[in-house]
C-alpha cells in the first residue's frame, strides 16, 4: 500500500486504540458500552448454547444489547461540533492497520469462513435469531432451514442500522450524506430484509427487488428462471422486474445521475461500506498499478459472469450433455469464488486491511456495467471549481474506491471515473471547496483552454 | 541543458513539470533540504491532525519523478555564483545552464522577550511537525499568537489534541482588514464553538518560563499559563542563502517573464518581488496559487517559452475550523459593500462604479468561473444576484442561500 504501510507498527506504538487521542466517552456513552456488553454476554451465552432454552430472552437481550447499545453509543457522537472530523484516523490503531485493525479484521474473516463453509459450529448462535424469524418469516431459525442465512442477514441489517446512525451523526452538516445515508438504510432494511422474510411468510417466493443480474448472479440462470416461472406470477413478475431493471432503469438512471443511484444510494454491499465501513475507507490502494488490476478483474468477473450464463442457456436449450456439466461446473465455481469468498469473506472481512470496496471496485459485475455507462454516456462527474485545489490529498486518501481524485483536481480537470460511486466524501472532506457531484453538461475550464479562470498555463495552447 | 530549481514547494514542481513538458530533452534537477519527495504544505495540519500521513500529501507518486526524468537532489542551497553559473549545495558546486530560485519563505518571530524558549512553535517545515508533536505530547494548556491564517490553523491543530487553547489576536476582530463586521462576527463565533478562548485586541509582551516556556504575559498584564506556545505572526521571503549575488529587496527581484538581475537565473512563488506588479498584485504574494502560476511562467521561460506573468484576478481561500472561506477580486479599497447573512454563511459583493469588483463568500461554495465571468466582464450587481444559483457549488442538496428579495447597496 502507498499510504499506510500493510502493518503499521507506529499506530501501536504509542497511538489510539480506536480514535482520535483525545477522545474520551461521554456518560451516555459508557451507559451505551454497558447495553453493548449485555448483548456480547448474550451471545457468549448463546455460542455456548444457553440460549436454545429461552431464546425469546437471550435473543432479546442481543438485539437490545447490541443494536441499542450500540445506537446509543453512536449518537453520543452529538456532543462533538458538526462538520468535517478526520483527525485521528490515521493514528488510530483500528483505522490505520495497526493491531487492532488486523484482529477486527481476521475475526470477521474467521467468521465468514465458519458461516460459508462450516455453519453447524454455529449451531447454538442460531437461536438468538428464532424469535425474530418467528415474528417475521413465521418459522424457527434451524440450520435446516438456512437459520444461520436468517442471522447473517439481521447481523448485517443491524450493522447497517447502527453504524448508519454513527455515519447520520458525523455527517450531520451535509444533507447529501444524510439523505444517501438514510437511503442505503431505508433499501436494507425494507427491500434487503423485512420484505423477503414476509413474502417467505406468505409462502411467496424470496424477492430481492434491489437486485438484478449480474450481481444476484443466478437469476437469469436457465433452471432459476423455470423455478421463479414454476412459483406463479409473482416469480415471473420478478423476472420481468430484473430484466427491466438491467435493461431501462439502470442505464437511464446511470445516464441521469452516474453509478451513484445504485451503489451508494440502493445496493446493500455499498450500503454495508457506507456505513459499517466508513471508518475504514481510506485504506483503498490509491496507486496506479491498483486501477490497472482493477481495470483487467472487474471487467474480467463481467465477462466471465456473461459467458457463462450464455453457455448454460446454450447448455438448456441445444441439451448437449457434456455442455451441461461445464454449465454446472461453472455455476458452482462462480458462485463459490465471485459470490461467497470475493464478495464475503474478502469484500467484508477485510475491511480494516484493504477498505471498504475490494467487491465493489476489484470484482462487482454490475458495478462493472454501471462503470461503462457512466464512463461512456452518462451526465455525472465531479467538477473541479478552476484552479483552486491546494493539492492537500484529502479527496484521494478518503475515496473509498482508490480514486487518485487529487490528480485530476490539481490540474483543474473533472474527475470522470468508472470506478466512483458518487459517495461524495472527496468534495465534503475538501478543506477549499474545490469538488462538487454534477450532472449536466460538462463545463470544465480544463476543457475550454483560455478561460480567465484557468491560470493553470499547462492546457494552454501553446503546449498542445 | 540543465535546469537546476532550488526548493520544491509548489513553484519548484510547477516549474519543473512545465519545462519536462516544453523540452523534452532538458536535464533537470531539483533540489530541496527538506525532503526528496515533494508534499503539500498546506496539509501539514492534517498531518499533525491525523486525518493524513505525510505519504498522503506525497504530490505524486514516486514513479512520476522517474518517469518525467526530474532528478532530486536532497541538499541545501548555500550559495549563487551567477558569474560561473554555480550553486552551492551543501558546498558542493552545481552547474546549471538556467536556474530557478524557488525557496519559499520562512517564519518571522517578533522579538518578545523569552520567545526562544523551548516550546515556542511555530508552522512553516516540516521539521516543525516534529517539534510541535513534541512539544504538546503532554501538553494541556497552549496559547496562540497571529490573527492571519496560520493562526487559527494552530488553534485548530491543538484543539484536536484536547489541549486548552487561548489565541491572542492584535486586532479588534478577526482579519480585520480582509472581512467585514458581520464575517469576522461568524469566524469569531466559530473558532469559539470550538472551544478556542480568543481573546481579540491582545498583544503579547513576553514569555516566561525556567527552562521552558511556562507563562504568556499579554499587553494588558495578564498572565497565561501555557505549556506550548504557537506562533503564526507571517512569513518572509528566504532569500538570505543568495548573499549579495542577485538583485534582491524583500524577496529575488523579477521582471514581468520572472527574470532575475542575472541572466538564466529565475524566481517563482514567495520568494520573488515582482519590479512592477500589474495594477492590483502584490509584489510578494506568499500564496499557494500564485506560487503555482508562477512557477508555471517560470518553467515555461526555462524552457524558451517566455510569457508575461499574468496571475488573471485574484482568488484565495480558507478554512476556520469548518467555516470555509472563498474570495475573488478586491475586496477590500474603495468601493460599496452590498452583503447578506443567513445563519453562518455570509455573502458579499463589493462594487465600484456599478460594477462588480470582489466577492467574498464565507460558509458556502462559489463557482470561480462564475465570479470570475461577473468581475471581469464588469457586470452589475443585480445581474450578479439573479446569477447566483448558477454560481453556487456547495454539495446537492444544500439548502439554498437565503437573501433579501431586493438587495440594497
Amino acid at each position: 500500500m502507498a499510504d499506510l504501510p500493510l502493518y503499521n507498527a507506529r499506530a501501536d506504538a504509542d497511538l489510539a486504540w480506536f480514535s482520535n487521542p483525545s477522545f474520551r466517552a461521554s456518560g451516555l456513552q459508557r451507559l451505551a458500552l454497558g447495553l453493548v456488553a449485555i448483548g456480547v454476554v448474550a451471545v457468549v451465552v448463546a455460542l455456548a448454547g444457553g440460549a436454545e432454552a429461552s431464546p425469546q430472552v437471550w435473543g432479546g437481550l442481543a438485539l437490545l444489547g447490541l443494536g441499542g447499545g450500540g445506537t446509543l453509543y453512536a449518537l453520543g457522537g452529538l456532543a462533538r461540533p458538526s462538520g468535517v472530523r478526520t483527525e485521528g484516523t490515521m493514528t488510530s490503531s483500528n483505522q490505520a492497520r495497526g493491531a487492532v485493525g488486523w484482529l477486527v479484521g481476521l475475526v470477521l474473516t474467521g467468521l465468514y469462513v465458519v458461516l460459508y463453509f462450516a455453519p453447524g459450529a454455529l449451531g447454538g448462535l442460531i437461536a438468538l435469531g428464532d424469535p425474530l424469524s418467528r415474528w417475521l418469516r413465521g418459522q424457527p431459525a434451524t440450520l435446516a432451514n438456512g437459520g444461520q442465512w436468517f442471522l447473517y442477514t439481521t447481523a448485517y441489517t443491524l450493522a447497517v442500522g447502527v453504524m448508519g446512525v454513527r455515519a447520520l451523526v458525523r455527517y450531520r452538516h451535509s444533507r447529501y450524506h444524510v439523505a444517501r445515508t438514510l437511503s442505503v438504510m431505508g433499501f436494507q432494511t425494507v427491500i434487503a430484509f423485512a420484505l423477503p422474510m414476509l413474502l417467505i411468510r406468505l409462502q411467496q417466493p424470496e424477492l430481492y427487488l434491489h437486485y438484478t443480474w449480474p450481481l444476484d448472479f443466478d437469476l437469469f440462470f436457465p433452471w432459476k428462471v423455470a423455478e421463479l416461472r414454476a412459483e406463479g406470477m409473482l416469480g415471473l413478475a420478478m423476472v420481468v422486474w430484473g430484466v427491466l431493471l438491467l435493461v431501462l432503469v439502470t442505464p437511464v438512471l446511470t445516464w441521469r445521475y452516474g453509478k451513484r443511484w445504485y451503489c451508494s444510494w440502493v445496493c446493500g454491499c455499498g450500503g454495508l461500506a457506507e456505513t459499517a465501513g466508513d471508518p475504514y475507507r481510506h485504506l483503498s490502494d490509491k496507486r496506479l498499478s491498483a486501477w490497472r488490476v482493477e481495470r483487467w478483474m472487474v471487467h474480467g468477473v463481467l465477462a466471465a459472469i456473461t459467458l457463462g450464463t450464455v453457455v448454460l442457456w446454450i447448455a438448456a436449450l441445444a441439451d448437449v450433455p457434456w455442455l451441461d456439466a461445464v454449465a454446472v461446473g461453472f455455476s458452482n465455481q462462480y458462485g463459490f469464488l465471485i459470490g461467497s469468498v470475493f464478495a464475503g469473506v474478502v469484500g467484508v472481512g477485510f475491511y480494516p486491511i484493504f477498505g471498504t470496496r475490494v467487491w465493489c471496485r476489484f470484482g462487482c459485475p454490475m458495478a462493472a456495467i454501471l462503470g461503462l455507462q457512466q464512463r461512456f454516456f452518462s451526465r455525472f462527474r465531479i467538477t473541479t471549481n478552476g484552479g483552486q485545489c491546494i493539492s492537500c490529498g484529502q479527496c484521494s486518501a478518503y475515496c473509498e474506491m482508490g480514486i487518485d481524485v487529487r490528480w485530476y483536481a490539481q490540474r483543474g480537470q473533472n474527475v470522470v471515473r468508472a470506478s466512483c460511486v458518487g459517495c461524495g466524501i472527496c468534495a465534503t472532506v475538501c478543506p477549499r471547496g474545490v469538488l462538487r457531484l454534477e450532472n449536466g453538461p460538462d463545463t470544465s475550464p480544463a476543457r475550454r483552454a483560455g478561460t480567465p479562470v484557468n491560470n493553470l498555463i499547462e492546457d494552454l495552447d501553446i503546449l498542445v | 541543458m540543465h535546469v537546476v530549481i532550488v526548493g520544491n514547494g509548489i513553484a519548484g514542481v510547477t516549474a519543473a513539470r512545465h519545462v519536462r513538458k516544453a523540452s523534452p530533452e532538458a536535464r533537470i534537477t531539483m533540489v530541496s533540504s527538506e525532503t526528496r519527495a515533494p508534499f503539500a504544505r498546506t496539509a501539514l495540519m492534517y498531518v499533525y491532525m491525523g486525518s493524513l500521513t505525510l505519504a498522503h500529501t506525497r504530490l505524486y507518486e514516486e514513479r512520476f519523478w522517474s518517469d518525467n526524468r526530474i532528478d532530486r537532489l536532497l541538499g541545501t542551497a548555500t550559495g549563487l555564483a551567477p558569474d560561473r553559473a554555480c550553486v552551492q549545495v551543501d558546498g558542493a558546486d552545481l552547474g546549471y545552464d538556467r536556474l530557478l530560485i524557488a525557496s519559499g519563505s520562512r517564519p518571522v518571530f517578533p522579538s518578545w522577550p523569552g520567545v526562544d524558549l523551548p516550546g515556542v512553535r511555530g508552522l512553516y517545515h516540516l521539521a516543525d511537525l516534529e517539534r510541535l508533536e513534541q512539544a504538546t505530547r503532554r501538553a494541556r494548556r497552549a496559547v496562540v499568537v497571529g490573527g492571519g491564517l496560520i493562526g487559527v490553523e494552530l488553534a485548530e491543530m491543538l484543539r484536536t489534541r484536547g489541549i486548552d487553547v487561548t489565541f491572542l489576536v492584535r486586532e479588534t476582530r478577526y482579519l480585520a482588514g480582509q472581512m467585514s463586521e458581520a464575517e469576522s462576527a461568524r469566524i469569531e463565533a466559530e473558532i469559539r464553538r470550538h472551544g478556542v478562548d480568543l481573546r481579540l485586541g491582545a498583544e503579547v509582551v513576553r514569555i516566561e518560563g525556567t527552562g521552558r516556556v511556562e507563562t504568556v504575559v499579554t499587553t494588558e498584564g495578564e498572565r497565561l499559563p501555557a505549556d506550548v506556545v504557537g506562533v503564526g505572526t507571517g512569513v518572509r521571503p528566504n532569500v538570505a542563502w543568495l548573499g549579495g549575488t542577485l538583485d534582491v529587496a524583500r524577496g529575488v527581484r523579477v521582471d514581468r517573464q520572472l527574470a532575475a538581475s542575472a541572466p538564466n537565473v529565475w524566481a517563482a512563488g514567495d520568494c520573488a518581488e515582482l519590479r512592477e506588479p500589474p495594477p492590483g498584485v502584490r509584489a510578494v504574494e506568499p500564496i499557494w496559487y500564485t506560487a503555482r502560476m508562477q512557477g508555471a511562467t517560470a518553467g515555461l521561460a526555462m524552457a524558451g517559452h517566455p510569457r508575461t506573468y499574468d496571475p488573471g484576478l485574484f482568488f484565495n481561500s480558507a478554512k476556520f475550523f469548518d467555516l470555509e472561506w472563498q474570495v475573488y477580486g478586491a475586496t477590500a479599497g474603495p468601493g460599496d459593500d452590498w452583503e447578506a447573512v443567513d445563519g453562518a454563511r455570509a455573502l458579499r459583493i463589493r462594487t465600484a462604479d456599478g460594477r462588480v469588483r470582489g466577492v467574498s463568500a464565507l460558509g458556502m461554495r462559489l463557482r470561480q468561473e462564475a465570479c470570475a465571468r461577473w468581475i471581469t466582464e464588469g457586470w452589475g450587481l443585480d445581474r450578479a444576484l439573479a446569477d447566483l444559483p448558477a454560481a453556487r457549488f456547495d454539495a446537492e442538496l444544500t439548502p439554498a442561500f437565503q437573501r433579501p428579495s431586493s438587495p440594497t447597496a
